[in-house]
């Protein structure tokens, strides 16, 4: 658990009113979050329960209705275009859908060297450019020979995905922001972009927040695991606690709603 | 004596190839055979580009360019579709013999036009003397047997949540009672409460007596082994393992079929033990695919003769079959071998 000394991102309060009126949705309510640096943590539930609003807020995407967000025990302050871009070298996200991560117009290259411009390499000489990225690229078992001068849209769903490890790689954050890293890609991939990512954490010591629906991948991957509701944590603990021992009767039907293997899939329960 | 079941779909040797524009010819799907039985579940398992949905096509019969026809045979319910004209598969055997769902099928729903209107379309394609009043009725009926509301018939795509979509897809596609219905990664597209309701309303299709069997197409191995009685798993065009889906998922005895066990997850005690092992590599390109055994490169117990040699399916008793050049014992052994490596490391540390 966080103490006050290596709390890393903190959000207290933090709530997102979308519309007014009749028509007001309150998508995330009054929730408190503390992480602590190199801690993996999950946030699970349905469609719908305001994982990705949540998300988005503590990228700095959207300003929250209300509540602070505190980065490195400092309030976060990201009023102006180029505080925000100071932000985001130290928070980083992998979003759901590969396919419209990129800019379309880039090629890879441009992709990979912007990243490395953006943590100050840019007079860096070519030679030590063109190592680091195939360097990135070698991490997560591409070949940057075969990558240069193509474009994103060239790759399949998982190699993009692994190209966006790479951008990671060399951006080197605190923080990693994995929206459903994972759903759009077949099951095989997935074991192979979770361990690029367990081992990246472990090689730069980030702080990974997995956003997910499937409560399987949070137990595999994560040290605690945070069940959100309609706006709102429910419950919360390490993975053991939360997965083995569910005390929320939403948490059991998350759980329950997962094929499994080894115990029966009770149908009778949606 | 007990009687044998009828066998509703079967297919010998059926071979499928794709002619891209630049004139290549891409065998995806590689002399398949497979039987499914009155009231049995067929799984489909493998990695995206292995021909798994490209196999679904081809069940139909209803080529189009790209894909073209090669060889083999198709009987449904004992009549043999091979050969027929594409219009008279499309008038007499989609909808009424076999169904398909593809993949997004929830995105084929008219924005603009009610569901109702979607059922009128697909009612007076095979009987244009139907009325409106008696579609609707029927429709109603079908709907609430299915426990869908009925009042989705008039909303629009657009008020319907995903898994609502889906499900009245499935709906409509079972509607003219087909004796197959192949659901190329129904749920793929869903959260786990959504998928679940899908799920549970296949399984019950076949109670309800709107479908005779099914074949069902997923990556998903946990989902695939809770709804199909047999499991069948495919690489690179080919069919490598054959099984119950007990014995696919616990006892693989194909390599690429062990791998893919390796990945599964699940929250269930005793996963965070377990290191997921990915199969390295990516499946070859099929344009010129790789001579002998397909699996060769990314094999871990690969010998010389896999390159060499294509292997045929062997089969084990029980119904079961693998494609694979060493024997059962062989595998086994092999197997045991290494889970008696990775104790020892474990015990090491």
């Amino acid at each position: 658990m966080p103490n006050e000394n290596n709390s890393c991102l903190k959000a207290s309060g933090l709530t997102k009113v979308f519309g007014i009126g009749r028509q007001k949705c309150v998508a995330v309510d009054h929730v408190d979050l503390d992480l602590c640096e190199t801690e993996v943590v999950s946030i699970v539930g349905e469609s719908g329960s305001g994982k990705t609003t949540l998300a988005k807020m503590l990228l700095g995407l959207i300003n929250p209705t209300e509540g602070e967000v505190y980065f490195l025990g400092k309030k976060r302050d990201i009023s102006t275009q180029k505080k925000k871009r100071e932000y985001w070298k130290n928070i980083q996200a992998i979003f759901q859908d590969p396919y419209c991560s990129y800019n379309t117009f880039n090629k890879i290259d441009t992709v990979l060297l912007d990243c490395i411009h953006m943590r100050g390499g840019r007079k860096l000489p070519r030679a030590d450019k063109l190592r680091l990225m195939a360097e990135a690229c070698s991490f997560v078992n591409l070949k940057f020979e075969e990558l240069t001068n193509k474009y994103p849209f060239e790759l399949s769903g998982g190699q993009m995905q692994r190209l966006m490890i790479a951008r990671i790689f060399l951006l080197k954050p605190k923080i990693l922001l994995a929206d459903e890293p994972t759903s759009m890609i077949d099951a095989c991939s997935r074991a192979t972009i979770l361990d690029m990512l367990m081992q990246l954490r472990n090689e730069i010591g980030m702080t990974v927040i997995f956003i997910t629906h499937d409560i399987g991948l949070a137990y595999y991957v994560s040290d605690t695991v945070y069940i959100m509701e309609r706006g709102k944590f429910v419950e919360y603990g390490s993975a053991d606690d939360v997965i083995l021992n569910p005390r929320q009767p939403y948490t059991r039907r998350l759980i329950s709603d997962v094929p499994k293997i080894h115990e029966a899939w009770d149908l009778s329960t949606v | 004596m007990f009687e044998m079941a009828e066998v509703m779909l079967e297919v010998r040797e059926l071979t499928t190839k794709y002619i891209t524009r630049f004139r290549e010819d891409i065998y995806a799907v590689d002399h398949v055979s497979l039987k499914v039985e009155e009231g049995k579940s067929l799984g489909i398992a493998g990695e995206s580009g292995c021909g798994k949905s490209t196999l679904a096509l081809s069940l139909m019969g209803y080529y189009f360019a790209p894909l073209h026809y090669m060889s083999g045979e198709i009987i449904i319910d004992g009549r043999n579709i091979t050969g027929m004209k594409p219009d008279d598969i499309r008038k007499s055997i989609l909808g009424t013999e076999i169904a398909y769902i593809p993949q997004s099928a929830m995105n084929a729903l008219n924005p603009t036009q009610k569901v109702i209107h979607f059922i009128e379309d697909v009612f007076q394609a095979h009987d244009p003397y139907k009325s409106k009043k008696e579609i609707y009725e029927f429709a109603t009926g079908a709907f609430d047997t299915l426990g869908l509301p009925a009042e989705v018939l008039q909303k629009y795509p657009v008020e319907l949540s995903g898994g609502m979509k889906q499900r009245t897809v499935i709906a409509v596609s079972v509607l003219l009672y087909p004796k197959v219905l192949i659901a190329d990664e129904p749920s793929s597209a869903l959260d786990v409460t959504s998928q679940k309701m899908v799920i549970k309303m296949l399984k019950n299709l076949m109670e309800d007596g709107f479908i005779k069997s099914m074949i069902f197409i997923t990556h998903e191995l946990p989902l695939l082994y809770n709804v199909t009685d047999d499991i069948m798993v495919m690489y690179a065009g080919q069919i490598v393992e054959k099984g119950t889906a007990k014995e696919a998922v616990f006892d693989p005895l194909h390599p690429y079929a062990k791998g893919l066990m390796g990945s599964i997850i699940v929250p269930e005690s005793g996963l965070r033990e377990i290191k997921l092992t990915a199969i390295p590599g990516v499946p070859p390109n099929l344009k010129n695919p790789p001579c002998g055994c397909r699996f060769a490169e990314r094999c871990k117990y690969a010998i010389p003769e896999c390159t060499a040699i294509s292997p045929a399916m062997q089969e084990v008793d029980g119904g079961r079959a693998y494609r694979c050049i060493f024997s059962e014992k062989e595998l086994r052994e092999a197997y045991l071998r290494e889970i008696h490596i990775r104790e020892a490391a474990k015990n090491a540390k």
